[in-house]
């Protein structure tokens, strides 16, 4: 009770007329800075930031939380329309988002993507309010050992469930963690992989530059060669009704909304995870519990679905550790963080006790921004339709342009520019081999993270690698993923094995 | 009429001329012409990294720059990312670091082709101290008893901190030496983290500041045993200091500002100028007395001299680390 009670006081602050405008002018700037390929939530906090102190500090993490709940819901419009994942978030989205653009599904795809990501931001927000300070403990029993499980977990799921040949799916994993690697070493700081001495590796290779090079310019070459003259996307358009039948279609798709929201908000809350491989696995679980696996990759709405209520909800999620233990989850909490020391704000457990208004005004302002964005995004998906149905030959050169400036402007380095070209043909030539290009780019996000809790694992278990098998939570981890690895084998055997009327089924 | 006002404004001219002349090194001539970078040496939310966005707060709370700061971690490699950024950026206006001690010790570690002589020094604001820190639920209270548990573990204890090579490293060497101890040294990739790791229980002690620490401190989930400053802080009144336990170990860790090489020198004045301006802030002053931090302000050759005087101490404990790395 005292809990509502608070939720209350929140709500008295976060439905202030100032609020409400905030929460909408954030949600509309944030939705345009997500849907931007080269521009993400990141971005959006940064730019606005230090607009920040004209108003007070609760009117300001609402700002900030709207941009940031914007940018994701934004994050999809450019996998689903383009191909292009505008942030590591939405790689999983394009798996059937793209395809079903391709049939000239758009419409119904970016409804779906906003509906999920409302149900996986709202159902979030409710155990966030409920578990809040109890669920902080989780977070801190997530040391090195488990945070290497989690992420040998996310691999385990895409190779388990991918469908694509698992033999290529975990050589594209292998280039990916490879390409990981450039740069300084995490723990001793040693330069690796500087090729040709060139200065501009000394900072790695980033997840922008290779997603917009394999799905921009990749993409972009791989349409040309496909389509000649004719447009890319069949002309889509969105009326009422369609808008009735996509209601009805999401409808169906509760279980894995539900599924994809508490998967997502847990993996979120894990300090360093985030929002990527929660959207990974919730699209894997969705594939796994289908009764028709055959559709993903295809254009199957649960495909969209999925990963969209996983990252919604994990950004969410991504708040918790970062209220209650002052440790960010993702780069735009850290930034959000940054800004509640300038306000004075202390974030760490003391925080709900000593600063209640600001905690609960954030928390209630979460439900409104959720609100906000999904009105304004349905709002502006005829808008986004609309722009796909320019012609091919115009799309084309702007989407090229776009994957360039988007790819200079974060660093503002030539090397980039031309790591994005490299990166764009060497995807194409791989894409004609058939090898799936997500492996890839999730492997170069996940593996620094990978690689540094492996190191640190044993480190301190002096060399034992039992020690991943023998705390419970990475335990059980690691055994999800060998079963994850096996599930392709067991696949084989049954389809051999099925040939004798008495097998299985 | 006429003639005067010519001569008026001929001579109002040629007076401004003169101003504009002498004075080419004066604040006012120069101001960030787009938001101003500021590069952060460490990983997000540690003490590296949470000092660098309230300087970033206090500049813009208090109006001190016409242009936003930017902060951007790059703290990849014990800081060397950041290094090897701000070397690429010569002659750069719109770019500041705010570093940490790794500033002297990891282009003494490893070659990155970076000499931070080639850096223009900016401003010292503050020099940082280092406590032992173990989890709250722990049995021990005393510095003897730490060093009985860490005797009796046979090396087996987990001392998580920093990347190897930076100030934590090496204040577990130094506490190494001082107690004939062994300890497995974890690295992290900022304060922030091996805080977390260590009220989660993954790492038996951490050599935290202050600052990356307090939260935790507050809600009772991280035991202060002693601190290596010379007096007691004033936050923790019961924690004795090294040295009044007899041993003698004080170590800083500076926090600064620098500029790339050859930055303009009126952009130099400007930044310096408005550092300190904030150095005189009331906000700063709360700050440091609060989260025990000793506010030291040094700018222009004394913190250069500061800054090769310390690198070359620094190299001499490296090298007593020997094998450390």
């Amino acid at each position: 009770m005292e809990l509502l009670g608070h939720l209350a006081d929140g709500f008295g602050t976060s439905l202030m007329p100032l609020n409400l405008l905030i929460v909408f002018l954030g949600v509309t700037a944030g939705l345009f800075i997500g849907a931007m390929p080269g521009l993400g939530s990141v971005n959006g906090v940064a730019i606005v930031l230090p607009l920040t102190f004209i108003v007070p500090p609760s009117s300001a993490i609402i700002l900030l939380a709207a941009i940031y709940y914007g940018a994701m819901y934004g994050g999809a419009i450019s996998s689903i329309l383009l191909g292009i994942p505008g942030a590591s978030t939405a790689v999983a989205t394009t798996f059937d988002g793209r395809p079903m653009a391709q049939q000239g599904k758009a419409g119904l795809a970016l409804i779906t993507a906003a509906v999920a990501s409302f149900v996986g931001g709202t159902i979030s927000v409710l155990l966030f309010t409920l578990f809040a300070t109890p669920l902080a403990d989780v977070a801190l029993a997530f040391g090195p050992a488990e945070e290497f499980a989690l992420v040998l977990l996310a691999f385990m799921t895409f190779v388990g469930l991918g469908g694509d040949d698992v033999l290529k799916t975990i050589i594209m994993i292998c280039l990916g963690l490879a390409l990981s690697t450039v740069g300084l070493d995490l723990i001793s700081g040693q330069p690796r992989l500087i090729f040709f001495d060139l200065p501009g590796f000394y900072s790695g290779i980033s997840f922008l530059v290779l997603a917009i090079g394999v799905y921009g310019i990749g993409e972009i070459l791989y349409t040309i060669e496909t389509q000649k003259t004719a447009p890319s996307v069949t002309p889509a358009r969105l009326t009422f009704r369609e808008l009735g039948y996509g209601i009805k279609e999401i409808n169906k798709l509760w279980k894995t909304m539900s599924l994809g929201s508490a998967l997502g908000f847990f993996v979120g809350m894990l300090p360093a995870a985030g929002a990527t491989p929660a959207a990974l696995m919730s699209y894997g679980i969705a594939k796994l519990t289908t009764k028709t696996p055959e559709r993903f990759g295809k254009g199957a709405i649960e495909g969209v679905a999925a990963p969209e209520t996983a990252n919604n909800a994990a950004s969410t999620g991504s708040l918790l550790p970062m209220l209650t233990l002052g440790i960010p989850g993702s780069p735009t909490t850290a930034l959000l963080l940054g800004g509640m020391v300038m306000w004075g704000l202390v974030p760490g457990p003391m925080l709900f006790i000593e600063q209640p208004d600001f905690v609960w005004g954030l928390i209630s302002s979460l439900y409104t921004a959720n609100l906000a964005a999904v009105l304004v995004n349905l709002a502006l998906i005829p808008l986004f339709v609309w722009a796909l149905r320019m012609p091919f030959t115009v799309l084309c050169a702007l989407v090229f342009v776009l994957c360039l400036v988007g790819g200079f402007a974060p660093s503002q380095k030539l090397h980039d520019v031309w790591l994005i070209v490299a990166f764009g043909v060497g995807g194409y030539i791989l894409r004609k081999a058939d090898y799936p290009m997500a492996p890839l780019v999730l492997a170069l996000v996940l593996g620094p993270l990978m690689e540094k809790s492996f190191r640190q694992t044993l480190i301190s278990e002096q060399g034992n690698v039992l020690a991943f098998v023998e705390r419970p939570l990475s335990g059980t981890f690691i055994a999800l993923s060998a079963a994850f690895l096996l599930l392709p084998l067991i696949k084989h055997l049954k389809r051999l094995t099925g040939r004798v009327p008495s097998a299985a089924k | 009429m006429g003639y005067i006002f010519t001569r008026r404004t001929l001579m109002a001219l040629a007076a401004s001329t003169t101003l504009i002349g002498a004075a080419p090194a004066l604040a006012e001539d120069w101001s960030p012409q787009k938001p101003v970078e500021m590069v952060i040496m460490a990983g997000q939310g540690g003490g590296a990294d949470r000092l660098a966005r309230l300087f970033q707060s206090i500049i813009q709370q208090e109006n001190l720059s016409k242009m936003p700061i930017l902060p951007v971690n790059k703290g990849g490699g014990s800081g060397a990312e950041a290094l090897r950024y701000l070397k690429d950026k010569g002659g750069d206006n719109h770019t500041i670091m705010a570093t940490l001690n790794s500033y002297y010790t990891t282009p003494l570690r490893t070659d990155i082709g970076v000499n931070i002589e080639d850096f223009t020094p900016i401003a010292r604001m503050a020099l940082d101290t280092f406590v032992l820190w173990v989890n709250a639920d722990s049995d021990i209270q005393t510095l003897d008893d730490y060093v009985a548990a860490v005797k009796e573990s046979g090396g087996t204890w987990k001392m998580g901190g920093t990347g190897t090579g930076q100030e934590d490293s090496l204040v577990t060497a130094m506490l190494e030496k001082e107690f004939d101890i062994k300890v497995t040294y974890v690295p992290f990739k900022g304060g922030g983290d091996v805080a977390k790791n260590l009220v989660g229980g993954h790492i038996d002690s951490s050599v935290n500041n202050p600052s990356e620490a307090l939260g935790f401190y507050q809600a009772g989930k991280l035991r202060p045993i002693a601190a290596l400053t010379p007096e007691r802080i004033e936050v923790f009144p019961d924690t004795p200091t090294m040295t009044e336990l007899g041993h003698g170990l004080v170590y800083w860790m500076q926090r600064s500002f620098v500029a790339p090489k050859d930055m303009d020198p009126a952009a130099v004045a400007y930044y310096t100028d408005m550092f300190e301006k904030l150095a005189a802030s009331e906000e700063w002053q709360t700050y440091t007395t609060e989260k025990a931090l000793m506010a030291d302000f040094l700018t222009g050759e004394a913190l250069q001299a500061y800054f090769l005087e310390e690198r070359d101490k620094h190299a001499d404990l490296l090298g007593s680390m020997g094998e450390g790395s």
